[in-house]
C-alpha cells in the first residue's frame, strides 16, 4: 500500500500541469486556513472601515484596494476563500456520496429496487436546476449550510446514472461472475470488485462536481441567494456589480475574486484528469 | 468414487424470444483422478454445464435435475453453504483469462483472496501461499505484484490454474482453458493442467470444441451437440472410430499430419448447429446429417450401447452397427 502511494505519488510529479494545480490548490487552501490568524473578520466589518479610504486603487496598505464602503478587498477575497471552498467541497462530498450510494445499489442489485431508484433520479434530474436552488435558498434559512443543500440535493442525478452505468457493465464481467465462483458475499463483490472499477469515475465525477459546486455557490451568492453574513467569491462580485465597480474603472474590485474562481476551478479540473489517469492502472503506461 | 455428478440435468434460458432449451437431459460421472472431456461446436451447451455446476447461471434461469458434489446436491443447497462449497468442492479454470482476472487488481492479490474467501488465515499466509501457488504453476514468485495487462496471455492462464487450485478443490472444471492461445503455450498448459491433475488426483471435467486437446488430455470423452450428449466413451476411440455421425464430422475436421490427403481436403461439416430456441424435430441432428434416414426427422433416439464401452445416440447405432459400412466410404 505504501509502495502504491509513493509510486502514485511519482507519477503525479511527473506531470507538470497536475504539480502547477496542486500547488495553487494548496496555495488557495493554506491561504483559507491561515486567514483567521494573520487578520480579523471585523476588518472588513463596514461598522470599523469608516476612516478607509473607498474606491481607492491598489497601493502598499490596500493590496488589492478597498471597494465602496472603504473594506480592503484583498482581505474579502482571503475571507471569502473560505466560504467558497468550504462550500464547493461539502456540497461535493454529499452529490458523490449521494449519487454513489444510489447508482451501486441500483445497478448491482437491478430489478424493481433500481427501476424505482432510477425514476427518483429522473424525477430529481428533469426539475431545473436553478429555480429549484432560487426556491430552496429562500424558503429555506439563510446559511452555507442550505448552500451546501441545495447544491447536492439537484446535483446527485448524474452522478448516480453515471456511476449505475459504469456498475452495470461491470457487473456483467467475467471477473465478477469469477469471484461469485470463488464463494463471494454480495458485500464483498460491491466493496472489493465493483467499488475499485468504478473509483476512477467517481473521482472524475468527484473534480468535475468540485468546479460545479463552487461554481454554484458564486451563482447563487451573485444572485443574492446566500447567507448576507458571510463574504463569498460569488458576494463580492454580486455587490462590485451591484455598486458599479465596472463603469467606475475598479477593476481591483471585480478581478481579484473572478481570477480566484477561475483558478481553483482550472485546477481542480488539471488535477482530476491527472488523478484519473495516475489511479487506473491501465492507463498509467501510456 | 465418483466426485461430481450429474443427473438428467435441463438447463433452460429464459430470453425475450421464449425458452432457450441450452441443456437437454445430460447425465456425467467424473470420479476421484479421473478426466473427462466434453466437446462440441459454441453453443452447444457445454459452458452451461460448467456454469450449472456451481450454480453461476443467470438469475431466472430454469435448471432440473440435480448436480452432485461429493454426494450433495448443488441445487438443494443453503445460501451459505452454496458459498462455501464454491471453489472448495469445486473450482473453475475460465476461458479467456483476460476477462476472468480483474484489471484493477493485482494478481497476487486476487489469489489472495480466495484463500481468504474459504480460509481464516492471515494476510501473511494468504500471501505465502499464493506466493507458493504461482511457484507451482510455473511462474516467478515476483508476478504476485504485476497486474492482469503487464503479463501475458499464457501467463495468465497459468494465475488462472493458480486461482483454480487456492482451495484444494477436488473437482476442477476447466472451461476452454487453452481458446485464445498460441499453440506452443496451450500445449504448455495442457501439459501443466494434467500434471496437477494426476498429482493431486483431481476429477476434471475438461470443456473444450478442441477434440485433439481432449484425447491427449483426457480417459474418456463425451461429445454434445444441441444440448445433448450425443456419443460418449474412451477417447482414444470416440476420435479414431466414431459412432455417431456428428462425432465423426467433429474428428474428420483434423487433418492427420503426414496424410496428404486429408490435408488437401480437409472436411468440414456443412450448415450452422441449431437455434437451441427452435431445434428441429426428431434427432437435432439430422439437417446435417449425410446418413439420415425418413425416421431421423421424428425420431430422437437416447444414446444406446455402441460396443467398447461406447454409447452414442444414432438410429445407426446398435445391433446392426457390428460390421455395417454405415458412411460408404469404407470406415467401419
Amino acid at each position: 500500500m505504501k509502495r502504491n502511494v509513493s509510486s502514485a505519488w511519482r507519477r503525479l510529479a511527473s506531470d507538470k500541469l497536475a504539480m502547477i494545480s496542486l500547488f495553487v490548490l494548496v496555495a488557495f487552501i493554506v491561504m483559507a486556513i491561515v486567514t483567521p490568524w494573520v487578520s480579523s473578520r471585523e476588518d472588513i466589518n463596514p461598522v470599523n472601515t469608516g476612516d478607509n479610504p473607498t474606491w481607492a486603487s491598489p497601493s502598499r496598505e490596500f493590496l488589492l484596494g478597498t471597494d465602496y464602503l472603504g473594506r480592503s478587498v484583498a482581505l474579502q477575497v482571503m475571507w471569502g476563500s473560505r466560504v467558497s471552498l468550504f462550500v464547493g467541497l461539502a456540497a461535493t462530498l454529499l452529490t458523490i456520496v449521494i449519487g454513489a450510494l444510489v447508482g451501486i445499489t441500483a445497478g448491482f442489485f437491478g430489478g424493481w429496487g433500481d427501476a424505482v431508484l432510477m425514476r427518483v433520479t429522473d424525477w430529481f434530474l428533469v426539475i431545473p436546476f436553478l429555480p429549484t436552488a432560487i426556491v430552496l435558498a429562500s424558503v429555506l434559512e439563510r446559511s452555507i449550510w442550505t448552500i451546501v443543500f441545495v447544491i447536492g440535493i439537484t446535483s446527485w442525478p448524474s452522478t448516480a446514472r453515471l456511476v449505475r452505468s459504469q456498475v452495470l457493465s461491470v457487473r456483467s464481467r467475467l471477473y465478477v461472475d469469477r469471484a461469485r465462483a470463488l464463494g463471494a458475499s454480495r458485500a464483498h463483490l460491491i466493496r472489493r470488485h465493483i467499488f475499485p472499477n468504478v473509483l476512477p469515475l467517481i473521482m472524475a465525477s468527484t473534480t468535475l462536481a468540485v468546479p460545479i459546486s463552487i461554481l454554484t455557490e458564486t451563482t447563487l451568492s451573485f444572485l443574492g441567494l446566500g447567507d448576507p453574513t458571510e463574504v463569498s467569491w460569488g458576494s463580492i462580485l454580486n455587490e462590485a456589480r451591484q455598486k458599479g465597480a465596472v463603469t467606475r474603472g475598479a477593476w481591483w474590485y471585480y478581478m481579484p475574486p473572478g481570477v480566484a474562481i477561475v483558478m481553483v476551478v482550472l485546477a481542480f479540473t488539471l488535477l482530476g484528469r491527472a488523478l484519473e489517469t495516475v489511479l487506473d492502472p491501465r492507463l498509467r503506461e501510456r | 468414487m465418483t466426485l461430481l455428478e450429474i443427473r438428467d440435468l435441463h438447463v433452460t434460458y429464459r430470453s425475450e424470444r421464449g425458452d432457450v432449451p441450452a441443456v437437454r437431459g445430460v447425465n456425467l460421472a467424473v470420479g476421484e483422478g479421473d478426466t473427462l472431456g466434453l466437446a462440441g461446436e459454441s453453443g452447444c451447451g457445454k459452458s452451461t454445464i460448467a456454469a450449472a455446476v456451481l450454480r453461476l447461471l443467470p438469475k431466472g434461469t430454469d435448471v432440473r435435475g440435480e448436480v452432485l458434489l461429493d454426494g450433495e446436491d448443488v441445487y438443494a443447497m443453503k445460501p451459505g453453504r452454496l458459498r462455501a462449497v464454491r471453489w472448495t468442492g469445486a473450482a473453475i479454470v475460465f476461458q479467456g483469462a483476460l476477462h476472468s482476472l480483474n484489471p484493477v487488481k493485482k494478481v497476487g492479490w486476487q489469489i489472495e483472496e480466495a484463500v481468504l474467501l474459504h480460509t481464516k488465515v492471515s494476510g501473511k499466509a494468504a500471501r505465502a501461499r499464493a506466493q507458493d501457488l504461482l511457484v507451482r504453476v510455473g511462474l516467478p514468485a515476483d508476478r504476485l505484484d504485476h497486474y492482469p495487462h503487464q503479463m501475458s496471455g499464457g501467463q495468465r492462464q497459468r494465475v488462472l490454474i493458480a486461482l483454480a487450485l487456492a482451495c484444494d478443490p477436488h473437482v476442477l472444471i476447466a472451461d476452454e482453458p487453452t481458446t485464445a492461445l498460441d499453440v506452443m503455450v496451450q500445449a504448455q498448459v495442457l501439459a501443466l493442467l494434467e500434471e496437477l491433475q494426476r498429482e493431486k488426483a483431481l476429477a476434471l471435467l475438461f470443456i473444450t470444441h478442441d477434440l485433439s486437446v481432449l484425447t491427449h488430455t483426457c480417459r474418456r470423452l463425451a461429445v454434445m451437440y444441441a444440448g445433448r450428449i450425443v456419443e460418449e466413451g474412451p477417447s482414444e476411440l470416440v476420435f479414431t472410430d466414431p459412432q455417431h455421425p456428428y462425432s465423426r464430422a467433429l474428428a474428420a475436421a483434423f487433418p492427420t499430419i503426414g496424410d496428404q490427403t486429408s490435408r488437401m481436403k480437409p472436411q468440414g461439416l456443412a450448415g450452422d448447429p441449431p437455434d437451441p430456441a427452435a431445434l428441429p424435430t426428431g434427432c437435432p441432428f439430422h439437417i446435417r446429417c449425410a446418413v439420415a434416414t425418413a425416421e431421423c426427422a421424428t425420431v430422437d433416439v437416447e444414446l444406446r450401447d455402441a460396443g467398447g464401452e461406447r454409447r452414442a445416440a444414432c438410429v445407426h447405432v446398435g445391433a446392426s452397427h457390428v460390421g455395417d459400412d454405415q458412411f460408404g466410404d469404407g470406415h467401419v
